[in-house]
């Protein structure tokens, strides 16, 4: 029998970025935050010191802060006809387990999404006709615009001291900023970071094909900041050991520096942690959850926490996995294509790109920061007319250098062996001269792509894993060879002493190589109960005090990392709470 | 072997007087500087690092991994053989570990063969009994091949042997053979390249090979002062700090 505790205004499920946002505001509202979080307290001080925080071995291979699978896995499958198996070690992504969540380990390329990515269907239909969209093609329109969202975006931003260079002022183009972005009211709160040789080389190239290169806007700062919650960051070391570690320099913009320091000393908010929620309790009838339970893994102890609402702000698949292990909403079933929970689960299209050998460079590739790239986005999104081309959506193509940690960089050119004299040979007479030029496209969703229950795997609490059922498609498939195309056009002005082969998406999906942690999808967001899970606000259509932040209320995954409109998006579902919801608590929006 | 011998003794001892105490958490400003960093007095190597008795290896284990260790990382110019850069070492006490064990590894069954490619490891083997498992399978195809266990073939012959099974064209028996060797790949470069607090890369010598500094890493102002140019400080590690 669970213990059952004094009923709270408002739990947050999950202390990561969309946690940590979710609480500063609700306390602000004067409202009494618990915030539970299944991991143990992370302290940057600590637990991001040197010098164990630039061991590559323990970080980077081992995975050291990363969500354990013997706790909590999916299964996977390519195909609704398979048999799913289960992740049984983290590979493609890498979720992050503890207070501060990913965002402790991730790498800060900080975005906004194009206008048209918020209106990815009906932009479609509009500049290509209706017949132009594939049937299996279930990409929708975000519930918002990016001028709704725009005001936020400028929040999340100045939350982390976002460094970059506008290329759209209030509607007005400014040389060396991205001008493809939406408008910007305001430009970057810190300058952008420092650039790579290979960056510079990169957008030479560029240049002199007439595309538009710009630095990459980075949430690893390149100056010292004092944030809008009053707290300062430092800036970066350009380090080299970004992603999967923590910041020694407190450059990394993150929930440690950017939100919880404030959280932490407010009376009203109350951390707890090792507490592993493994469901809502919700009240179907009258449309509301009442609270959630919870296991302390310290002890065992299980715990029902009543709370006026709940935020399930757990990361995408915990999100999707608390929906489902609840019973609210309706599981997605591919067959019928009813059902929204588990839908329009989407990935991104990575580990593809072209690396090139320069006999006369000296890259020092264990200097910079994945900040320090210059990007174009010619072929992003909706940038580029697609007719005829037989795919939808783009990719941004970039380079830089950053992460010289020799286990897992060690580039040598096309016909090398694997191992022997030779193969040393060639990791030492390459390791200062290859750059890679990488892109990362869009994924849209596929009828075939969602989460549901596994019948089989069970995690540590007993609950059914979630099945994934992704893979590839033809959209995919000819997204990555077109722009390959512009990969080695750019390649060839480069002019390398070696050029090596390119690496496309071929075959199925492969669950091992690390890809990136975007995933997308679930509990998307819509203006249709039947086909979205939260209305515009990021309510849930099925309870009106459960609130879902994060990617997983993205109908689709355009071709930028997700964490910008994640954190504008808290802003935006919070200032509804705030201004909205608290006034006169029940649907925001009626379906 | 004579010749290793020599060889080995000139890059641990040059590794040594050029290994920098843990004061300088500072990288030099200049390339001058970088490279006339003074030599320090030699700190006393991490027992466990140095020591070369087996935490679980058993002694035809520690016999398999050394010929794969010299067979990946031959002694030449560049580096002293794999098992002399403390290879095996690393393998030994990484097999021992938590993660040797299955930490961090989903193991609930059924434990089922996957469909295809994809899918990832699905045995219920940990890597310490992975291993175990597949040095025993490669012994054994090897015998009934060529008559003799692995470590007893010729560097050629192990070369020879690890490119059948890096093809996928080893019929060992109950055992993926071009999985183990992924596996025995992937534990060698971990060991040639980690920091040298867990056994491997011994005295920092893969890091100085390739010119990688290790760390502390503060770049900010090292961006532009290095920019097209090489940065190739005395590396320092983990136990120059601490
Ligand atoms: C290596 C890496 C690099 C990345 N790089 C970038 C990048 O450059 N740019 C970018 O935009 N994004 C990047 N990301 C993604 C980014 O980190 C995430 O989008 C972001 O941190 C998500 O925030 P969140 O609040 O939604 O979830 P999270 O930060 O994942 O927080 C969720 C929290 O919920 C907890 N939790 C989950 N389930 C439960 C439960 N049942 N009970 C209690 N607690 C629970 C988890 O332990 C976790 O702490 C990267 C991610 C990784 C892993
Ligand atoms: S690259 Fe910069 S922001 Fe990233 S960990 Fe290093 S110092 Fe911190």
């Amino acid at each position: 029998m669970a213990t059952r505790l004094k009923e709270v205004d408002a739990v947050m499920v999950g202390m990561g970025w969309t946690g940590s946002i979710m609480a500063r505001e609700l306390t602000k509202a004067g409202l009494n935050v618990v915030g539970l979080e299944r991991g143990p307290d992370i302290k940057p001080a600590e637990d991001f010191a040197m010098p164990h925080i630039r061991d590559e071995l323990r970080y980077v291979q081992r995975l050291e802060i990363i969500q354990d699978p013997a706790m909590e896995t999916l299964s996977f499958r390519h195909r609704p006809s398979e048999q799913a198996l289960p992740m049984r070690r983290m590979g493609s992504f890498l979720p992050g387990n503890g207070v501060g969540g990913a965002a402790n380990h991730w790498g800060g390329q900080h975005w906004r999404y194009l206008p048209s990515d918020h209106q990815t269907r009906s932009n479609i239909l509009n500049r290509y006709g209706a017949k132009a969209l594939p049937e299996d093609m279930t990409v929708q329109d975000w519930a918002m615009t990016y001028d709704e969202l725009e005001p936020y975006y400028d929040r999340f931003e100045k939350l982390c001291g976002v460094s970059g260079k506008a290329g759209n002022l209030r509607g007005q183009k400014v040389d060396g900023g991205n001008p493809f972005e939406g408008a910007r009211q305001n430009d970057y709160p810190t300058p952008p970071v420092k650039m790579t040789e290979s960056a510079l080389m990169y957008a030479k190239a560029c240049k002199e094909l007439g595309y538009h290169p710009f630095p990459q806007p980075a949430s690893t700062i390149s100056q010292p900041y004092t944030n809008t919650e009053g707290l300062a960051l430092g800036g970066c070391q350009y380090c080299g050991h970004c992603e999967r570690a923590g910041c020694e320099a407190n450059a990394k913009a993150g929930p440690h520096i950017c939100v919880l320091p404030v959280l932490r000393a407010d009376p009203k908010f109350e951390l707890r942690v090792h507490s592993w929620v493994s469901r809502l309790t919700y009240d179907k009838a009258a449309k509301k959850v009442t609270g959630v339970v919870y296991t302390d893994t310290r002890t065992g102890e299980e715990y029902e926490q009543p709370a006026g609402m709940v935020v399930l702000s757990a990361y995408v698949f915990g999100n999707i996995g608390l929906l489902l292990h609840s019973g609210i909403g309706e599981p997605y079933d591919p067959a019928t294509q009813k059902g929204a929970v588990g839908r329009n689960y989407c990935y991104q299209l990575s580990r593809i790109g072209l690396t090139m050998f320069f006999k006369d460079k000296n890259f020092n590739p264990f200097m910079g920061s994945p900040g320090s790239m210059m990007v174009i986005d010619d072929f992003d999104g909706d940038n580029f007319d697609h007719t005829g081309l037989g795919f939808f959506g783009g990719c941004r193509i970039q380079t830089g250098h950053g992460e010289g940690r020799p286990i897992a960089y060690r580039p040598t050119p096309p016909g090398t062996p694997r191992w022997g004299s030779a193969w040393k040979k060639a990791a030492v007479d390459n390791y200062q001269h290859a750059l890679s030029i990488g892109m990362s496209g869009s994924n849209y969703a596929n009828r075939n792509n969602y989460v549901d229950l596994d019948p089989t795997y069970k995690d540590q609490l007993g609950r059914p894993l979630l099945r994934l059922t992704y893979n590839f498609v033809e959209n995919d498939y000819k997204l990555a060879e077109y722009c390959m195309s512009k990969v080695v056009e750019i390649a060839k002005v480069m002019n390398p002493t070696v050029m090596g082969s390119p690496r496309l998406r071929k075959g199925d999906y492969d669950i091992v190589p690390y890809q990136s942690t975007h995933n997308t999808g679930g509990t998307i967001m819509g203006t249709d109960p039947k086909t979205s899970v939260v209305n515009r606000y990021l309510q849930s259509w099925d309870a009106s005090n459960l609130f879902i932040m994060g990617a997983s209320t993205f109908p689709q995954q355009p071709a930028y990392n997700p964490t910008g409109p994640v954190g504008a998006l808290a802003y935006w579902a919070a200032d509804a709470i705030v201004s909205k919801y608290l006034k006169n608590p029940g649907p925001l929006v009626h379906a | 072997m004579a010749d290793e011998r020599i060889l080995r003794r000139e890059f641990l001892k040059g590794a040594a007087i050029a290994g920098t105490a843990a004061a300088t958490a500072i990288a030099p400003a200049t390339e001058a500087a970088a490279q006339s960093a003074p030599p320090k007095p030699q700190a006393p190597p991490a027992a466990s690092a140095d020591s070369d008795a087996m935490v679980t290896l058993s002694p035809a284990e520690q016999a398999f991994f050394t010929a794969a260790a010299d067979t990946i990382i031959p002694a030449d110019d560049l580096s002293p053989s794999g098992s002399d850069c403390g290879v095996v070492t690393f393998i030994d006490r990484q097999l021992a570990s938590a993660w040797g064990g299955g930490a961090k590894m989903y193991r609930s069954g059924p434990f089922r063969k996957p469909p295809g490619e994809g899918f990832g490891y699905q045995l219920a083997l940990t890597p310490r009994e992975f291993f175990a498992a597949g040095i025993t399978a490669t012994n054994a195809w090897l015998k009934k091949t060529r008559g003799k266990e692995f470590d007893r073939l010729s560097l050629k012959e192990r070369d020879e042997v690890l490119k059948v099974m890096d093809q996928g064209k080893a019929e060992l028996q109950n055992f993926d053979g071009k999985q183990f060797m992924e596996a025995l790949l992937d534990i060698t470069m971990e060991g040639f390249f980690s920091d040298p607090i867990y056994g491997g890369n011994k005295n920092k010598v893969s890091w100085r090979m390739i010119g990688y500094p290790g760390l502390p890493a503060t770049y900010a102002n090292m961006m532009d002062l290095y920019r097209n140019k090489l940065y190739k400080p005395e590396p320092q590690s983990i136990a120059d700090f601490s």
